[in-house]
């Protein structure tokens, strides 16, 4: 990162390897601003992330100063972040006149139908082509089968997740992804990997809204120093981290921020720190570096980020950012709720640590102060061993939990020790089930204990009808969990129906 | 084998083809309409006013605040249209309100702004005046208020009521089921300018580039021959696109002539779910008699079909449907009414299917119910009734070759190891209590052609250039469906040339006039007839000549691959070379070509004629897996055998066939239209109105495994080489994933129970359904089926 703030008015992005420059209002998508540049490849299908049509790949830090091409979806990201960075789309996987083997497999195959969502899907197959530990899951084809949904060359199939497509049915897509090879000696799009990625450099965009005429600005200061600084004298100023929450605003609603403060790319807030006590998870990190680097670690939030909307979002998204919303139905509270995770918030008066459950206030209010930014999220160790976390949702990939329900259970000579329950989507926070902790603990860990505590457990919360679900099924989910639980900690031929009536 | 089916030798149709533009979608070089603004100057971007009321009288609209806003350039209201103001063809649907809103988020007016943020922000500072009035927002309300549109339809064949009366069973009920929306990637999209000629040039992403251009010339009050509509190709279609693209265009197109430039007019999602139409929902009451042997006496239904605010489609989606809901099944004694809610909502519109399988879903619906109370497998229950030789259907059309269904059914019985697998399932589920198998197998027939007669038509320009190279227009669209690669196998295979020496314009009512609807799954049928027709007609011209190289009789010449021969000369040219002579000997290269569908009939007040030249049919099986603690589930197999005929190009085909089940099983468990139904302010307004809420199938619904054959010796004498058409009949072999999910969720009761399903069965109606068989079971039912929920 450079050491300074440079003002300017137009930031410059490397695209397929030539330079463009952005000028366009600040709240500008990186979608609008490539299909500006005639780079129509990528397109808007929804404009909130869910349907990966606008995809491409990024160069985004990896381990040891390499680079790892990352899919985002280009819909949501602000152009303006694309300051100093690199991007690859459809366009660009061309090498001349010889396409992409991404390209190819998709082609030959019947990938496409109709061809809107496909520039999308081959952003989405070719950074998954560039994963590097792809050869190494190939190699170990079982065991990586089992723990993602893995063809044999090693290609996870949830890093298509984010990609819909209406036509094929995904059969053919499947194939062509099953049936890429390994990058070959000569592909410059592997050999960049070697290399590390561009710093963020820092950016002070500033420019006019066409609309409006307001001047808008997009910050990204060099330091945390800097940046609760800016928190501190401006406190108007809207936090983005990764912007899969902010981007929604900006493309559904018409939310216009006329000060942006960017904290995604502050070394600070990354990273994963491990101390006896607590591993430190940096805020700024996103869900699928958290996945990636803590390598079920921590099995609660493993079972948890399969499960986290779609790989497009992951790759953007932040854990501080999914708790800054204070959104009731976001998926990393219950887990975190369960887990008795804190959190830090710094501002210039300092650190403070904040337990997450006395975090939520109301419908999307915290106790963060205006001032504040969450810098990290602690889990306190050790971790209690039986974990879950349920995720009841229309559509398994991608979708938005009607009810969120995580576990972290320490059971000690039959006795439930401690437990903890996190709940998501039931009421107007995320909220832990204490009353059924508290029946839970000191109790023998049988179905007896289950049946006697699940009505509890379904009166917690006070769950709503809405579109994703009606309060009854939300209650309905809440009494079946626990018994749901046991089962999947005993296999689910432990408990006969007739023991449960 | 007719002149029409018969193929030559080593024809080019019939090869394993990738879909012609398959590396410009990979690359992102194929262009879509909205992808062309770019290379327009002065493009002004269109933003519509939306009503936020469902129902209400339009007093007034205040525009000027809008032209406060810096950029915005004009305000269009009903006000600035010259010609007629109809986005339809029925003159009930205005395209701009003059004085009743209609619907939630019924554009009202649209702003035309230099850019985009410009427009909305216009948009939004235009307030209206109205008057709210009372609401139909479900097709129960609009069947309480007896809110139609037009007269009821019947079908009446054979002695309903003597039937019922000899009935050995007799069951009654109802089933109201949801539509779906269309959800095409590429949302409606269009750009007009007025041209160096003068002339209005329209691209559009329409399915029916003729009826956009016959709707914006109306709307402009200014003949067809002033407007001309390109397609270039469409990011999905489904139906959606047949009629739905019209009002847009006109906007586009009158907007263009009134500022003098470019405007593009492109739909975001949110604009596009809660303007256009979708598939219909239907509510359906029916009684059924059977034999003691399960075999069906008589069945007498209602089908209400949820039309929204204006008629559209909706009576020939009506028609569709009352015309299908026998299935693959013999009903000699029948009775069906049917009529088109009218209600305050999008106008329901053509999807995939058109009305065939909101039809079929009704009798499958009730065969799954009560092949229990029947002592008999659903199974053995569909097997009992199909069609057989001589048999015909409730409109009086004799059901050709019956016997294809009962050989998909044979073939996929075996291919799938069904009987095998049931054996495997029940084990399974005997000592599983929590998780539970279900496996079901269900049939399609299928009519293919417009059920209006004088929509079988199809229109063709083929030109042949002097070195050899053919470029073929005809009057279909490509939406993804590889219509266009199929007609560059059929140009290719009717002339002789290989596939390389064809290349296809995009579709442009200046090449080919008076099409019909890319639609009806008849784009390969009529289009490539025409194409055909064409090719012959330049090849006979071309056989004169190769006679006269060769010095052989005419009939002997033989053109295949680009080599010209001629069975009694040893002599052979190329293609080339034939016809660099043809044009020195001054014969015409190019040619027109057409086509009409023979033998059909229809009338419509009677429900009876021959609508359709042939049937699909197919089958399919489904296993699924449903988790009893939420009512989730995964498709962990399916296995389809389907006929098309003699494929013009299997590899099409085969994504048709896969692409169409997921659709289907999309609309039947997952995709949730939630409408607001409450006394709110938001009544009548789309909850479910985004790709957030609104989802459609993704990978986690594709079928783990998914085995497609195509049924052999399935040559069909009434289409062009044999083939079939294939775009709507698979979306209907998705009842066997509802089916199965039926049995699966039976599995957790008794034998002999039957088991209602609500539609879509999402995982929290599945639950429902689950939860009511356990308490069933237990006998304590007490309270807990209130929680069904049959929407909307």
């Amino acid at each position: 990162m450079s050491a300074t703030t440079t003002d300017r008015s137009i930031a410059e992005v490397s695209v397929n390897g030539e330079t463009r420059e952005f000028d366009g209002p600040p709240h500008t998508n990186a979608l609008d601003f490539l299909r500006g540049h005639g780079l129509t490849a990528a397109k808007e299908g929804c404009a909130e992330g869910e349907c990966g049509a606008c995809a491409i790949m990024i160069a985004r830090p990896d381990a040891e100063g390499t680079t790892r091409w990352t899919s985002v979806n280009s819909c949501l990201l602000p152009a303006a972040a694309l300051d100093g960075g690199e991007v690859v789309t459809a366009e660009g996987l061309v090498d001349g006149k010889t396409v992409h083997p991404v390209q190819e497999e998709m082609a030959v195959r019947g990938g496409s139908q109709c061809g809107y969502c496909t520039p999308g899907f081959v952003s989405s197959m070719a950074a998954e082509y560039y994963r590097p530990e792809r050869a190494a899951d190939a190699a170990d084809a079982d065991a990586a089968e089992a723990e993602h949904h893995c063809g044999p060359n090693g290609f996870d199939l949830h890093s298509l997740s984010g990609n819909l497509c209406r036509c094929t049915g995904y059969r053919p897509i499947r194939d062509a992804a099953f049936a890429l090879g390994q990058p070959s000696a000569d592909d410059a799009l592997a050999a960049r990997r070697e290399l590390p990625a561009p710093a963020a450099v820092a950016t002070d965009y500033q420019r006019a809204d066409t609309a409006t005429g307001r001047i808008g600005r997009y910050r990204r200061p060099a330091t945390l120093a800097e940046a609760v600084e800016i928190l501190s004298s401006e406190p108007d100023t809207t936090v983005v981290a990764g912007a899969t929450d902010w981007g929604v605003e900006v493309n559904i609603k018409g939310a216009r921020a006329e000060n942006v403060l960017a904290v995604d790319r502050l070394d600070e807030m990354r990273g994963v720190r491990r101390s006896a006590d607590h591993i430190e998870l940096g805020a700024a990190h996103t869900l699928s570096e958290l996945e990636r680097e803590l390598a079920g670690d921590i099995p609660l939030l493993g079972k948890l980020f399969p499960q986290f909307a779609s790989r497009l979002i992951r790759n953007a998204a932040t854990i501080g950012g999914n708790l800054g919303t204070g959104s009731p139905i976001g998926d990393t509270p219950p887990a975190l709720l369960a887990l008795d995770a804190e959190l830090v918030l710094t501002s210039v008066r300092g650190d403070r640590s904040v337990a997450l459950a006395d975090y939520f206030t109301g419908y999307r209010q915290t106790v963060r102060e205006a001032d504040e930014l969450i810098t990290a999220v602690r889990i306190p160790l050790p971790l209690s061993p039986l974990t879950s976390f349920q995720k009841i949702a229309k559509r398994r990939f991608d979708d938005i939990s009607s009810v969120a329900i995580g576990y972290a259970v320490d059971v000690r000579q039959g006795q439930i020790a401690k437990a903890r329950i996190g709940l998501g989507g039931v009421a107007a926070t995320p909220l832990r089930a204490r009353a059924t902790e508290a029946m839970l603990e000191g109790r023998p860990w049988s179905l007896e204990t289950v049946h006697a505590a699940t009505e509890t457990l379904a009166a917690e919360g006070t769950p709503m009808d809405d579109h994703r679900a009606s309060a009854k099924y939300r209650t309905a989910m809440l009494r079946s969990s626990l018994e749901r639980f046991y089962a999947e900690q005993l296999g689910n031929t432990a408990v006969t129906s007739q023991e449960v009536q | 084998m007719s002149q029409l089916s018969q193929r030559p030798a080593d024809p080019v149709v019939g090869e394993r083809h990738h879909h012609e533009s398959a590396f410009g979608h990979v690359t992102g070089s194929a262009l879509y309409t909205d992808d062309l603004v770019g290379r327009l100057t002065g493009v002004l971007h269109a933003y519509p006013v939306q009503s936020t009321t469902a129902h209400a009288r339009l007093l007034s609209l205040d525009v000027e605040p809008a032209y406060a806003m810096p950029g915005v350039v004009r305000v269009i209201t009903a006000a600035d249209i010259p010609g007629v103001n109809d986005q339809g063809v029925k003159h009930d649907e205005p395209m701009l309100p003059t004085d009743e809103i209609m619907f939630f988020g019924q554009p009202l007016a649209w702003v035309l702004a230099d850019d985009l943020d410009a427009a909305r922000e216009g948009a939004a500072a235009v307030t209206a005046e109205v008057d709210e009035l009372p609401s139909l927002v479900t097709v129960r309300d609009a069947i309480a208020a007896e809110s139609y549109h037009g007269q009821p339809l019947h079908i009446d064949k054979g002695e309903v009521d003597a039937a019922f009366a000899d009935a050995a069973h007799v069951f009654e009920g109802e089933f109201e089921f949801a539509g779906q929306e269309h959800f095409y990637l590429e949302t409606q999209a269009c750009l007009a300018h007025v041209d160096e000629n003068g002339q209005i040039f329209v691209q559009s992403s329409t399915q029916h580039p003729t009826e956009t251009q016959d709707i914006i010339s109306h709307v402009l009050g200014i003949p067809a021959h002033e407007v001309t509509v390109q397609c270039l190709r469409m990011g999905g279609g489904f139906g959606g696109k047949e009629m739905q693209p019209h009002g847009y265009a006109a906007l586009a197109a009158l907007g263009a002539t009134l500022t003098g430039r470019p405007v593009r007019l492109r739909l975001n999602r949110t604009l596009d779910i809660t303007m256009t139409g979708k598939r219909h929902g239907f509510h359906s009451s029916w009684k059924i008699g059977f034999t003691d042997d399960g075999k069906i006496l008589a069945l007498d239904a209602s089908l209400t079909a949820d039309g929204g605010w204006s008629l559209d489609l909706s009576e020939p989606v009506l028609t569709r449907a009352m015309c299908h809901i026998d299935n693959a099944y013999w009903v000699p004694n029948i009775r069906v009414t049917g009529r088109i809610a009218k209600c305050n909502k999008t106008s329901q519109t053509a999807f995939r299917g058109f009305g065939g399988p909101q039809g079929m879903l009704v009798l499958e619906d009730i065969l799954g119910r009560v092949a229990p109370q029947l002592g008999l497998s659903a199974r053995e229950l569909r097997r009992r009734n199909f069609y057989a030789q001589g048999q015909d259907t409730p409109y009086y059309q004799p059901v050709r070759h019956p016997e294809r269904i009962e050989a998909c059914w044979d073939q996929l019985i075996d291919e799938s190891e069904l009987e095998a697998r049931e054996l495997e399932i029940e084990a399974f589920n005997a000592g599983s209590d929590h998780i539970k198998r279900g496996l079901a197998i269900t049939p399609v027939k299928f009519g293919i052609s417009f059920n209006l007669t004088a929509f079988n038509q199809g229109g063709a320009l083929v030109l042949v250039y002097k070195d050899g190279s053919v470029l073929v227009t005809h009057g279909g669209t490509e939406m993804g469906q590889g219509l266009h690669q199929k007609m560059l196998q059929v140009a290719a295979t009717t002339l002789g040339v290989p596939l390389s020496t064809v290349r296809l314009a995009p579709t442009r009512t200046d090449k080919v006039p008076n099409t019909s609807a890319t639609a009806a799954s008849s784009g390969s049928d009529l289009n490539g007839g025409a194409v055909k027709n064409a090719c012959d007609q330049i090849l006979d011209r071309l056989r004169q000549v190769a006679a006269g190289i060769l010095g052989a009789p005419a009939h002997e010449v033989d053109i295949s691959r680009g080599i010209v021969s001629a069975l009694s000369s040893p002599k052979t040219v190329t293609w080339e070379e034939l016809i660099n002579t043809a044009y020195f000997q001054r014969i015409q290269l190019s040619a027109s070509g057409f086509y009409r569908t023979e033998g059909l009939h229809w009338n419509l007040s009677q429900m009876r004629g021959e609508p359709f030249k042939y049937f699909a049919y197919g089958a399919a099986v489904s296993e699924v897996e449903v988790n009893r603690f939420d009512g989730s589930y995964t498709l962990r197999r399916v296995d389809i055998v389907h006929d098309v005929g003699d494929s013009l190009s299997p590899l099409i085909d085969l994504g048709q066939i896969e692409g169409g089940f997921v659709q289907g099983a999309g609309w039947l468990t997952l995709e949730d239209l939630r409408w607001d139904e409450s006394d709110r302010p938001s009544r009548g307004r789309l909850a479910t109105q985004a790709a957030s809420t609104y989802k459609i199938p993704s990978f986690s619904e594709a079928p783990e495994v998914f085995n497609v054959s195509l049924l052999d010796k399935a040559h069909e004498e009434g289409a062009v080489y044999g083939s079939k058409a294939v775009g709507e009949p698979p979306l209907m072999l998705a009842f066997s994933v509802r089916e199965a999910l039926r049995e699966a969720v039976r599995a957790f009761g008794g034998p002999g129970r039957g088991v209602e399903l609500a539609s879509p069965a999402t995982p929290e109606a599945v639950f429902w359904a689950i939860e009511d068989v356990r308490a069933e079971e237990s006998r304590a039912a007490a309270s807990v089926t209130e929680g069904q929920r049959v929407p909307s």
